[in-house]
């Protein structure tokens, strides 16, 4: 199965093999590699743990949609609309998306000389129709997201508690954690090298 | 059943970016030392990191992790060609001032004032902030790591154009790229699994 799975920073920033960017990420082979292997032990994992395969594919979605990158929204919403009621999950996460629009990152620091770099910004919260949908822990999960993307410095121990309140388990938070960062990492990877194809296909034009 | 945050408040708790020596702690239990597995150890990559309360916390996803830890290795260290070491690590202290993440930026200063021998430049940018002064060629790197680490991202080709002005080749603009990128990864573990400690 993961031998046949496409190298997903190659395909949504359209590196086409023998391309000008396909030769500069050969270059960085292990970065290639390992980027692909935490998308699979993200989103194939051995044993999904505490963490179904369907609320990994719902968090990234949300977190691609926060990011407003389509491509990649498409690509982790895909899997879910093959599921029994997987099409109206993605019209609510579409829903919950449009509520959660912000730009980042903002937030609060520690008390002190950095408190003139505070900036203000929505806190996110799901709609109650919408967490009918979602259940108390996909709805957790997603208002975590929003905190992560947005407004990471906001964070706090009060967070993790309400992660844990909603059924999530210490490990899960940890995965819950990495693919969020994950998936912030790897749009900017798609969104840097997609800049830079063109860049480089115009130089050669 | 339901678990519980292990947080306690720190004393004395960083409040300013420095390149001092400052430490960590999770809010979440990491595993224990004594209970860790072989697959746990290949998940941490190096042994020494067993030491770690973070890495132990993340090692509660072992393959995840491992795949982590080998991502950033490459990103940093490998260096034969491409964009010299003390400018990744801009990159990176750039998106960790940019995210406000005070630990990351701390590390990740010092590496870059390490590699540069320039750490009164180096130290501005975590005094200034982003828009610091530090010559052409590294403002144009902090530029562009601080764009791409804005959601959503607002890189470029204004960026990549200032980057290759500054000396910079496409290899070099694609080091920029993961190193910022990357830090958009560590930064939010950081930032939401524990909080920066006072240095010893």
């Amino acid at each position: 199965m993961s031998i046949s799975t496409p190298d997903v920073i190659d395909l949504l920033a359209g590196v086409k093999p023998g391309s000008e960017l396909d030769r500069i990420r050969a270059q960085r082979p292990q970065t290639r590699e390992q980027a692909q292997k935490s998308y699979l032990a993200l989103f194939q994992p051995s044993d999904p743990g505490d963490v179904s395969v369907q609320e990994r594919h719902a968090v990234a979605s949300f977190v691609a949609g926060l990011h407003r990158h389509p491509d990649a929204f498409e690509f982790y919403a895909a899997p879910l609309e093959d599921q029994a009621a997987g099409t109206w999950l993605v019209e609510v996460l579409k829903a919950e998306i449009g509520r959660a629009q912000a730009t980042g990152p903002y937030g609060r620091y520690p008390a002190g000389p950095l408190t003139a770099e505070d900036q203000e910004g929505p806190s996110y919260r799901t709609s109650e129709a919408s967490r009918e949908t979602l259940g108390p822990r996909l709805a957790a999960a997603l208002e975590h997201a929003h905190l992560l993307v947005f407004h990471p410095r906001d964070a706090s121990p009060e967070a993790l508690q309400a992660l844990l309140d909603a059924g999530w388990t210490t490990t899960g938070v940890v995965t819950l954690s990495q693919l969020v960062s994950f998936v912030a990492f790897q749009i900017r990877a798609i969104a840097g090298l997609t800049v830079l194809a063109s860049a480089t296909k115009r130089a050669a034009a | 059943m339901t678990e519980q945050v292990i947080a306690t408040p720190v004393k004395n708790p960083p409040i300013i970016f420095t390149q001092d020596e400052i430490g960590w702690t999770p809010w979440i239990a990491p595993l224990a030392e004594e209970d860790l597995t072989e697959r746990h150890y290949a998940g941490l990559v190096e042994e020494a990191r067993a030491k770690s309360p973070y890495f132990r916390l993340l090692v509660r996803d072992p393959e995840v992790l491992e795949a982590r830890t080998r991502t950033d290795k490459d990103i940093f260290y490998n260096t034969r060609t491409g964009l010299p070491r003390a400018e990744r690590e801009l990159a990176a202290t750039a998106a960790s001032r940019f995210n406000g993440c005070i630990f990351c930026a701390s590390v990740h200063s010092r590496f870059a004032s390490h590699h540069s021998k320039r750490k009164q430049v180096v130290q501005r940018l975590l005094d200034e902030g982003v828009k610091a002064d530090l010559g052409e060629r590294w403002n144009a790197i902090v530029a562009a790591a601080v764009a791409l680490t804005a959601t959503p991202p607002t890189f470029d080709q204004a960026h990549v154009e200032r980057l290759n002005a500054a000396g910079l080749d496409e290899l070099d603009v694609a080091d920029v790229i993961h190193g910022a990128a990357f830090f958009n990864w560590a930064n939010r573990l950081m930032l939401s699994l524990g909080d920066p400690t006072p240095a010893r």
